[in-house]
């Protein structure tokens, strides 16, 4: 099958899922984004390799933290931005999705950032700029409904590298929601083609999709005997309206069996670091002495994902 | 006007027919013969049919007619010359004028003869009944919620007891509201990487097992409408084992496509009820294979601008009426059926579910025929088709088998 992220040469052409990417690619973007940490260190946090571009971000769904993220990357790496709040205009008045890109085309974008409810909307727009033959527009997936999220996917890996320097001999497990969460799809993914031998996703029947093993994660039920022995914990954001109802009971007891209390962690390795993407529900999945304790790499995932955003956007859309 | 369609090969699968390079002759709308001339027969058109299949026209238990002359046309390119079509018409078809204006139509029209399914209740609302004696007198061949649940079961045992009272027949298509309405694909391994909200095999299951309950209790007759998975057809096959009023179909497209055609969010490839996996597909692909299941197309033609969407917002279905015939034959050599079997799916087997005469080459039938040339190949291209319905995740692809004459009632309408 045609692989819409790849160009004719087998080179990234848009980033939109960690799936189906060969590790060559992977390791060249976590390699790409080290030699960048040093620019967000500089007095003068600019590189010239977007300069004279023009950086669209598409946020169809709000979010004004990871579209920050992108909107610093995109500028130190001088390019012009260009933030759409799409929620409020176009389609609102009933313009259809391609219909924007068309006209956001017309007006010379050379790469978008697409945030969307709709899993496989940045598919769509790739296809639909490879029919029109515009071949020189590149789009990142800045998430796509449950699908993926790629970016943070690789933020992640970018994190477990720096503190584990090696996935081949790791244990990592995911925890919470994986059944609604594009950051658990992008890292898991990623995880394997890494190399990690095992993959571990950690919450209720109703909070994990079906076949998940198929996609060569070990599943458990139980958070204890989930994170024994583990290197990297991540742990995943429980949306408030899921709390309440069909799925779970109540926050209180969801933080009793998946919350991560120092109690839990101690049964990981001693050095085995948490991870979360934010934004955290301090008390529900995870005790603020954990989230504020030694072995919690959260902020320092922030600052990697500045670094991560601009590989890939260099990547993607670099002269 | 007697018309002679010579040198073709006649399969009637109806009659255990298929004999090869022989006349079949036509008189006054209605087969007179195969093979010898009735007396004093003198041909006012003469078909070659040399090379072609000569078989009873198509009937195809599910196509939506959303701009009627087009699809009717795209029905008689397609070889079909009897077309059910689901009440989910806008508006639904819930009352006797509507189904007696959609009936003379199609007449007008003059193309593939309309079987109109009556709305089983009022708006598909699953509540209150339709007329369904008075959708009866005005044309309707059976009743159906199209493929809208009843959620009230209450009011679905209602409406068999009252449909059973009448003796109609009935169209359920299969699936538990509460747990596919939220749903978008299979719930499997696909939509598990693709983090699209799943349907699981349990919507299809549940929904039969009440209605195979229902059915054991009125006694109504039951058509299981676009079966999707394996256990569904165990419990259907189980069902019609024990003797109760029961058939069931399978959409073409379901007998060739898994879950997997979703490919990177194809939304050619989104269906209602969805493909699911490889061992679902070999299950219908048997039960048909078998003679247990009817084909159909399940047409539903869906403008370019509703399947240009992020997949979930895409609108289900595919094109089907002139891909029917195609994509059966394709079926047919992927899974080793004999073609006379292959036909009896789409011709004999779906009369025998409506309880019509049809699908027959029978001497004094009417004379629906499709004569079609199983070799010829063509390429599906939007341009390539009658109907306004250009959605199909087979755009690019070769076909085999080319309808080259349709005939409804003696007429030659294609």
């Amino acid at each position: 099958m045609h692989n819409p992220q790849l160009n004719d040469r087998g080179e990234l052409t848009h980033l939109l899922s960690t799936e189906g990417l060969p590790r060559a690619i992977l390791t060249q973007i976590l390699d790409t984004a080290e030699s960048f940490m040093e620019v967000s260190a500089r007095e003068v946090k600019k590189v010239p390799l977007l300069r004279g571009k023009s950086v669209f971000n598409l946020f169809f769904e709000n979010s004004t933290r990871t579209r920050t993220t992108f909107e610093i990357a995109a500028k130190r790496l001088s390019a012009d931005v260009i933030n759409l709040d799409i929620g409020r205009s176009s389609t609102a008045k009933g313009e259809t999705l391609l219909d924007t890109i068309d006209n956001l085309c017309a007006m010379h974008a050379n790469l978008f950032v697409v945030r969307h409810a709709s899993s496989g909307a940045p598919y769509l727009i790739a296809e639909h700029l490879r029919r029109i033959g515009r071949d020189d527009i590149h789009v990142v997936n800045a998430g796509d409904g449950r699908h993926a999220h790629p970016t943070q996917g690789l933020l992640d890996m970018y994190t477990i590298r720096h503190y584990k320097k090696d996935f081949s001999n790791l244990r990592v497990a995911i925890v919470g929601d994986i059944l609604h969460s594009r950051v658990a799809r992008s890292d898991i993914h990623a995880l394997t083609t890494l190399g990690v031998p095992e993959v571990r996703a950690i919450g209720p029947e109703t909070l994990l999709p079906k076949h998940l093993d198929k996609l060569g994660v070990h599943v458990f039920h139980d958070m204890e005997a989930g994170l024994k022995d583990c290197d990297v914990v991540i742990m995943l954001r429980l949306q408030n309206e899921r709390m309440n109802g069909a799925l779970l009971p109540s926050a209180g007891e969801y933080f009793r069996h998946y919350g991560l209390t120092p109690q839990k962690l101690a049964l990981a390795k001693p050095d085995a670091i948490v991870m979360h993407p934010g934004p955290m529900n301090r008390g529900v999945e995870i005790h603020s002495a954990v989230a504020d304790g030694p072995q919690a790499v959260i902020l320092p995932q922030v600052t990697f994902g500045i670094a991560v955003r601009m590989a890939v956007m260099s990547i993607v859309a670099g002269n | 006007m007697n018309i002679l369609i010579e040198n073709g090969r006649v399969i009637d699968p109806g009659q255990a027919v298929d004999r090869e390079a022989t006349s079949l002759f036509v008189v006054a709308g209605r087969i007179a013969a195969i093979g010898e001339a009735p007396a004093g027969f003198v041909a006012d058109e003469v078909v070659d049919a040399a090379g072609c299949v000569v078989c009873p026209g198509l009937i195809d238990l599910g196509a939506r007619l959303n701009s009627i002359e087009a699809e009717l046309a795209a029905a008689v390119a397609g070889g079909v010359t009897s077309v059910v079509v689901p009440p989910d018409a806008d508006p639904p078809l819930d009352e006797p004028e509507l189904a007696d204006r959609l009936v003379h139509r199609g007449r007008e029209i003059g193309k593939a003869r309309v079987l109109p399914l009556g709305a089983l209740t009022l708006g598909l609302q699953g509540e209150r009944l339709s007329e369904l004696a008075g959708l009866k007198k005005a044309g309707c061949v059976a009743f159906s919620q199209a493929k809208v649940p009843v959620v009230d079961t209450e009011a679905l045992l209602r409406a068999l007891e009252y449909a059973a009272s009448f003796a109609f027949p009935v169209f359920l298509h299969p699936q538990d509201h509460w747990l596919s309405r939220n749903g978008i694909a299979h719930d499997g391994e696909v939509a598990a990487r693709l983090g699209l909200a799943g349907i699981p095999v349990a919507a299809e299951t549940i929904a039969i097992a009440t209605i195979v309950q229902l059915v054991r209790d009125t006694g109504c007759r039951v058509h299981l409408t676009r079966l999707s998975s394996a256990a569904g057809v165990t419990l259907a096959k189980a069902a019609m084992a024990e003797g109760l009023p029961l058939s069931f179909d399978v959409g073409v497209h379901h007998l060739l496509l898994t879950e997997n055609d979703i490919g990177f969010f194809n939304t050619h490839a989104r269906f209602q009820p969805p493909l699911r996996t490889q061992a679902d597909r070999a299950a219908l692909s048997a039960a048909a294979a078998a003679g247990f299941a009817a084909i159909c197309s399940d047409h539903t033609p869906v403008g370019a601008d509703d399947k240009l969407v992020p997949f979930a917002e895409a609108k289900p279905g595919a094109t089907g009426l002139e891909v029917l015939l195609p994509l059966t034959l394709k079926w047919a050599e992927q899974e080793g059926v004999a073609l006379s079997a292959a036909l009896a799916r789409i011709t004999s087997a779906p009369a025998a579910i409506l309880g019509l005469s049809g699908g027959s080459l029978a001497i004094g039938a009417a004379a629906d025929i499709c004569i079609f040339d199983p070799e010829a190949e063509w390429q599906l291209t939007p341009e390539a088709l009658k109907s306004r319905g250009k959605n199909s995740p087979w755009l690019g692809c070769q076909m085999s088998g080319k309808v080259r004459r349709t005939l409804v009632g003696g007429r030659v309408v294609y």
